[in-house]
């Protein structure tokens, strides 16, 4: 055991170990704030969508050699979660489909202008690296871990001023519109930070894995808890939790960061899950 | 003068015109049910008159004081709904959203105001329980005591007893002519149930081809005697 913390300790004296740690956690407490809404609205896979959208991005960035891929990353991704979003009400084509959609498509074009305008020796290494987040999280700058901290600040402070107004666009957005809420608005808010979570995300557990960070931790603790309030606080606390122990446990066995984040998050999933079960009985 | 006048009122979608030349008030204390085939424009004209959808033509006015933003409104459940994770307080707490205004969080008078409808529709008791494993007709309450935070004037009720027993629907109703005597709160009531539309209300609007406005008296009467041609018909029909 204590040959254990003499290893973290050692690993926590590399800044890149404590810029990872700090990034993760903020990540992992963002991503599930509105993992909740996006369940019961019916976008769980609206993650998945924008976070391949992101790929596509991080693609074309690479391609035209940005200095900084985020400028072109944010903007794309912004757009299409506002499109996704959008489409959800009244469109020709219906909301998964859309999704399905755009998201398979942004894939295949990603890796496609990937592979045509490779400039790098190791391409399935870049590609796995974006897909699966593997080590990447290590490598992160404190410039990262600044504008990191800072999206995540807002991402918060607006959840936490907008609560109510998220919690009545959630619940009835016909009866929101009714007494005079601008539902429009606050969905266009939903969908904004979504993206920016998204591609915050992608740094911790790579594109294919984010939409497990945003809907494991609302649908574990809507399990047990029974208020809005209830599960969006157990939501947040259990996500933290996992990211913490995910990437503790990734430092000491070797293994890769987001997905084993994602198997913890599994696990407390099940243990939700069996708590409601003996619960029932 | 009336809480709600419409005039020559034109509803539909886009293209297709539903229902035209709609003519009808509602004043403080009455209590409307719009009756009418499935399709025939009952639920257009309750979402015009909410704001939801643009009407295509004529002009609906408020009065008395009434804005359109301060009209309760009992939707019919959607299926997200069914298993939201929301406690009693929270849902009905959110009936004052639209007195937020610029402030972001819920005043003590608010919560107060909450607490208040909720002993109003018996469901004090049931303030922490989870919203979806009440029953059906607990459910509607708690819907109703969210629309009364909202008002003091007006409820719009979207066939607020589809999907209950026949005891519990009796119940619901009875509640919901209180608030009109009691608490002068006007109804617009959305209904399948002629029935009960006939027994309550003191307006009925029938929504078809050829839109009828009339009291209760006269409906019945003018039924009545729909009732009897048609039946007279049949008589001679048989006769013959």
């Amino acid at each position: 055991m204590s040959e254990m913390f003499d290893k973290l300790i050692l690993y926590f004296q590399y800044p890149f170990v404590r810029y990872a740690f700090i990034v993760g956690v903020l990540i992992a407490l963002s991503s599930s704030l509105l993992g909740v809404t996006l369940v019961l609205k019916r976008f769980s896979f609206i993650g998945d969508g924008l976070s391949h959208v992101a790929f596509g991005a991080i693609a074309i960035a690479s391609v035209l050699k940005l200095s900084n891929n985020m400028l072109l990353v944010f903007p794309i991704t912004i757009v299409s979660a506002i499109l996704l979003l959008r489409t959800g009400q009244n469109a020709k084509i219906k909301g998964d489909a859309a999704v399905a959609m755009i998201s398979v498509g942004a894939l295949a074009i990603g890796y496609l202008l990937m592979n045509v305008f490779s400039t790098s020796s190791n391409l399935s290494g870049d590609v796995c690296t974006t897909l699966f987040g593997s080590t990447s999280i290590l490598t992160l700058s404190k410039t990262d871990v600044i504008l990191c901290a800072i999206l995540s600040a807002i991402v918060l402070f607006a959840f936490i001023f907008f609560y109510n107004r998220i919690f009545a666009v959630t619940f009835d957005e016909n009866f929101a519109k009714a007494v005079g809420t601008k539902a429009d608005l606050y969905n266009l808010m939903i969908a904004v930070i979504i993206a920016v979570i998204i591609v915050l995300a992608m740094n911790l557990v790579g594109s294919l894995l984010i939409s497990a960070l945003v809907i494991f931790p609302a649908l574990s603790a809507m399990r047990v808890f029974k208020s809005f309030r209830s599960v969006t606080i157990c939501s947040a606390v259990s996500s933290v939790i996992c990211a913490a122990l995910g990437i503790l446990i990734s430092i000491l066995m070797g293994t890769p960061v987001g997905s084993t984040i994602v198997a913890i998050d599994i696990i407390v999933f099940f243990i939700f899950f069996m708590i409601d079960l003996i619960r029932s009985r | 003068m009336a809480l709600i006048s419409c005039r020559d009122l034109k509803l539909g979608y886009e293209n297709s015109i539903i229902v035209d030349g709609l003519n009808f008030s509602v004043n403080s204390n009455d209590y409307l049910c719009i009756v009418g085939e499935n399709g025939s424009g009952k639920s257009t004209l309750m979402k015009t008159i909410l704001h939801l959808m643009p009407a295509l033509g004529g002009s609906i006015e408020y009065g008395d004081g009434l804005k359109a933003t301060e009209i309760g409104y009992l939707p019919q459940q959607t299926q997200v709904q069914r298993d939201f994770p929301a406690s009693v307080y929270e849902i009905v707490l959110s009936g004052r959203q639209s007195y937020l205004k610029n402030r972001f969080f819920y005043s003590k008078e608010d919560k107060k105001n909450a607490l208040f409808n909720m002993e109003r529709m018996g469901i004090a008791a049931l303030k922490d329980r989870c919203y979806r494993e009440l029953s059906g007709g607990q459910q509607q309450r708690v819907l109703l005591a969210r629309a009364l935070c909202a008002t003091v004037k007006m409820l719009v009720l979207d066939e607020p007893t589809a999907g209950l027993d026949p005891l519990v629907t009796v119940e619901l109703y009875e509640l919901i002519k209180r608030l009109n005597k009691e608490s002068k709160i006007a109804i617009i009531m959305v209904s399948h149930d002629i029935g009960a539309s006939v027994k309550y209300a003191s307006h009925i609007l029938h929504i078809s081809d050829k839109c009828v406005f009339a009291t209760r008296d006269e409906y019945v009467k003018s039924y009545k005697a729909n009732v009897s041609n048609e039946e007279e018909a049949s008589d001679k029909g048989e006769e013959l």
